[in-house]
């Protein structure tokens, strides 16, 4: 026994021990797997494919998840700050707002850019939805954007028809594309028109209207007004501009233009600049009336500034007004201001929304505690039977549980007449249980309930009877052991049943809409409204997002103050 | 084998269907309010088409409440499920506006009445609010009362202004939760003619005066959203008054035979028609114009009135009006539309709650909220 190196524990190969060491010597440093590349780079790789592979197989749930779930949830949120709407309906406007004082009634260009973005609005049938918008803010606007819309349409008939007298030339079509059309843009329609006409039915779209060069440095409004006039019909009725005579507006833009430049038709040739000058000659004898006027006439609430400050202080792309609104806020001319009285319900139902969900959760606690632990300490076979009887209202339809609350609670229901009969209450005196709050509260309670028995029961079924055994041998009494001992233990089921009950209820829609009345609804009832009924999605989106911002606050308020690693489902 | 032969017919018929849809599609989505009026419907017009094309196939959404909303969306989405949409005559003024309902020319689409008289005249302009409405019947909102009020002591309410009466007829009532018709009638009762309804509701100080009227009878009233709330409400005895579509009363007089009648004071013209959503693809516009110009005749709507009590849009319909189809009692007394119920009747003004709609129904929604 004197080689002691040839023993069993002699080392012959590489160990974990010496592998370090050996591997330090050879790679100047570096662990090498068996096939030599360096260790960490072969055991990177290993990893990526593992991750690879795992994100591969949730690839499939994950997508469904962010198209179907988060994309749309994402896309309405997103609403609450949208308001392209009104730069949109109204560019020329918003452009010549920059320049008003907020003070007065706009001055003429104002109104002039007004004219022309409503003359498109009203053919895009725009007007009326935008009007909507800002009535959301300013009380009247949708019903002024109504009224307007329905005269809009005459807005420079007058212009239009001395043209016409001027030169019956006016009222053609071809004059208006002679005088307003690219040469490229003619030969391509006719080439189209052609085509289309041995097409038949399935013919392509028109070419796009392209304006001659040099127009719309001679005549800027008209070229602007027509450009929009060929490009509306096209996309809307599918018309030529080679056939519709223009809009009237286009009329009043060429009287303004040749009243601003009256060497216009310098611009163009032949008969051309012929017609235009002979009309640049006649227009300053032509009679119209200001575009402030016409307004003004149709309705003088657009002499309001009110009006006018909306629009310009809802002009951006995006806004806060939602947000503003949904907390009781308006945002005005002059900064951000309270709603008026009669308009502030949001803080009231928020407040509501929360006061009746913890309300809810409480009573949810109450009722369903002793319910979970009579489960858990019952022998199996009762047990069973009791925990169907939680189940079983569970797996009814919501829409019956709630009618049938509605049938138990009204004032000719079966409680009211049971307490009569038992001579509780009078006749006279039976007591309202629903379309209020109470009604809310019984039923929600009674629907949210085995959301809460059920993970109280599975931690409950987890603590080992024998410590409260334990504890009474020590001599507690069975108050102490159970408030000593076993309630503690409990704690994680009622939190994880609170949460569970909190969530649901606060964002709960049809209990509270079917038995709330009027003073037992929910926000979320004031969001259904805005989506289906005013159709102010905006707002709902707003109100949407302060909601799901209340329940993550509050989570993370309940993962400071309990942990969220307490709550246990079983 | 079954499940096989299934499927091959299946597939075979799902071939076969794009020979066919060149024309026409087989298939057609429309909405409607459900309950007593959807089946009028069913009955008069949808089997009759059903047993003459019975290659069509049509599928029901219970949506009508929910049209603006719904059209508008689909419409953002690009993506139009509905082809036939039943809409009051205020929404059709409202999607035809916002360019979501497609605009017709009743003469070119819809019959002529038996005599040769053009569709347009046949309904009358006061018909046709809307470019886009093709109008089927003309309803009112009234109120029923029970009869078997012990309080009332024998009394029974005969004019509107007995719903804001609670010293002689106390109790629960019940009225829609939408400002519509609630604040005409409110106003009113406090004293304002008929005729300067709308001029006072278009300011301020009037919309308060309405809102003050409805808050003396606030808390005694329950609010409905859906029409057969208050038939339900009142055949419980949970409330003794109650606002609703006439058609609806009517079923609970006389096909449930409840203590209930009917106060037709001041009731509130209505109408009720089609729209066709914009943006159809060809087969399926020709499909619904089929079907319309078939649903919407003479015959047709003086049939459907055989099944519900709403008065037929066509003038030529109304002497066709029969009796009700399973109750063989006489249609004509209760139709809106008879003189006797139409003394002090009030026609909405659609323009004007298009208009005004925005702004009253925040105000209104906030005052109840309150």
């Amino acid at each position: 026994m004197t080689d002691a190196t040839h023993g069993p524990d002699a080392v012959t190969g590489v160990t974990p021990d010496t592998g370090l060491r050996i591997a330090e010597e050879r790679h100047n440093g570096e662990m090498v797997a068996a096939d030599g590349t360096p260790l960490k780079r072969s055991l990177n790789r290993a990893l990526r494919r593992e991750k690879l592979r795992a994100l591969a197989l949730i690839a499939p749930l994950f997508l469904f998840i962010v198209v179907t779930f988060i994309a749309p949830i994402a896309d309405m949120l997103f609403r609450s700050v949208e308001n392209q709407i009104v730069s949109e309906t109204l560019p020329r406007s918003v452009i010549a707002l920059e320049a008003w004082d907020g003070e007065d009634t706009p001055e003429e260009p104002v109104f002039a850019a007004l004219a022309q973005d409503l003359a498109i609005a009203v053919e895009l049938k725009n007007h009326t939805r935008l009007g909507s918008r800002l009535n959301y803010e300013t009380t009247a606007a949708s019903s002024l954007f109504r009224r307007t819309g329905r005269a809009a349409d005459d807005i420079g008939e007058e212009a239009a028809d001395q043209f016409v007298e001027l030169d019956p030339a006016w009222e053609e079509p071809a004059t208006w594309i002679g005088l307003m059309a690219s040469e490229d843009w003619i030969a391509d329609q006719a080439e189209w028109a052609a085509e289309a006409e041995a097409a038949g039915r399935d013919a392509p779209p028109e070419p796009r209207f392209a304006l001659r060069d040099g127009v719309a440095e001679a005549l800027p409004r008209t070229a602007d007004m027509y450009g929009a006039f060929a490009r509306v019909i096209r996309a809307e009725d599918a018309d030529s501009p080679t056939e519709e005579d223009p809009w009237p507006i286009v009329y009043r833009a060429l009287h303004d233009d040749l009243v601003a430049n009256p060497d216009a038709a310098a611009s163009f040739e032949g008969a051309n600049a012929q017609l235009l000058g002979v009309a640049a000659g006649a227009v300053p004898s032509f009679e119209v009336t200001g575009f402030r006027d016409t307004f003004l006439d149709i309705d003088e609430d657009w002499a309001d500034p009110t009006i006018w400050g909306t629009i310009k202080a809802f002009s951006s792309p995006y806004t806060a007004g939602y947000f503003l609104s949904a907390v009781d806020l308006q945002l005005t001319a002059d900064g951000v201001a309270k709603q008026p009285e009669d308009r502030q319900i949001y803080g009231l139902l928020f407040g509501r929304t929360l006061f009746m969900s913890l309300t809810i959760m409480g009573c949810c606690v109450l009722l369903g505690y002793p319910v979970a632990f009579l489960l858990a300490n019952l022998p199996m076979r009762s047990a069973n039977v009791l925990m169907i009887l939680v189940l079983l209202p569970f797996w009814t339809s919501l829409l019956v549980r709630t009618s049938a609350w509605k049938v138990l609670l009204q004032q000719q229901g079966v409680i009211n007449d049971l307490l009569v009969w038992s001579g509780i209450v009078t006749n006279a005196g039976r007591l309202a249980l629903i379309n209020n709050q109470t009604g809310t509260i019984i039923a929600m309670t009674h629907i949210l309930l085995p959301f809460m028995i059920l993970p109280l029961y599975s931690v409950m079924k987890t603590i080992p009877p024998s410590y409260v055994r334990a504890a009474k041998s020590l001599g507690a009494t069975n108050f102490t052991a159970f408030r000593r001992v076993y309630f503690p233990q409990s704690v994680p089921g009622i939190g994880a049943g609170c949460i569970l009950v909190f969530i649901l209820s606060i964002g709960y829609y049809i209990t509270p809409e079917l038995v709330g009345g009027t003073t037992g609804t929910f926000i979320s009832n004031r969001i259904a409204y805005h989506i289906s009924q005013s159709l102010n999605w905006g707002l709902a989106a707003a109100l949407g997002s302060i909601l799901l911002a209340v329940v993550l606050m509050l989570y993370w308020l309940y993962d400071r103050i309990v942990g969220i690693d307490n709550v246990s489902l079983g | 084998m079954k499940l096989k032969s299934l499927m091959l017919t299946t597939s075979a018929a799902l071939l076969a269907v794009p020979a066919l849809a060149q024309d026409m599609a087989d298939e057609m989505t429309i909405v409607s309010w459900g309950g007593a009026y959807q089946n009028s419907q069913l009955k008069a017009y949808v089997e009759p088409y059903q047993e003459m094309h019975p290659e069509v196939q049509i599928i029901w959404d219970e949506s009508s409440a929910e049209a603006v909303a719904g059209m508008r969306a689909q419409s953002e989405a690009g993506n139009i499920t509905w082809d036939l949409v039943d809409v009051t005559a205020a929404d059709s003024m409202r999607l035809c506006d916002e360019g979501l309902a497609m605009e017709i020319d009743p003469d070119e689409i819809l019959a002529e009445a038996p005599d040769g008289t053009p569709a347009s005249e046949d309904f009358g302009e006061e018909m046709l609010v809307s470019e886009c409405f093709i109008p089927q019947i003309a309803y009112s909102y009234t109120f029923g009362y029970r009869t078997d009020v012990e309080e009332w002591e024998g009394r029974t309410p005969d004019e509107i202004c007995d719903v804001f009466n609670l010293e002689e007829f106390p109790g629960q009532r019940s009225l829609e939760k939408r400002p519509h018709n609630n604040m005409e009638w409110a106003l009113y009762c406090d004293g304002v003619a008929w005729e300067d309804v709308y001029d006072t509701l278009e300011t301020e100080e009037g919309q308060d005066r309405a809102l003050a009227k409805l808050d003396t009878i606030k808390d005694q009233t329950v609010w409905w959203t859906a029409g057969a709330d208050t038939p339900q409400l009142l055949a419980d005895g949970e409330v003794v008054l109650g606002s609703t579509y006439n058609g609806r009363l009517f079923s609970v007089i006389e096909e449930q035979d409840q203590p209930v009648a009917m106060l037709w004071d001041a009731q509130s013209y209505d109408l009720d028609g089609w729209v066709i959503p914009d943006g159809l693809d060809e087969p399926t516009l020709n499909r619904v114009k089929d079907f319309l110009y078939f649903a919407t005749d003479t015959q047709r709507l003086a049939d459907q009135a055989a099944w519900i009590s709403y008065g037929p849009a066509r003038k030529s319909s109304a002497p066709l009006v029969g009796q009700h189809a399973e109750l063989g009692i006489d249609m004509a007394p209760h139709m809106p539309t008879n003189p006797d119920n139409a003394s002090n009747a009030f026609v909405q003004n659609y323009e004007w709650w298009a208009d005004y709609r925005d702004d009253l129904d925040s105000k209104f929604q906030a005052w109840l909220a309150q």
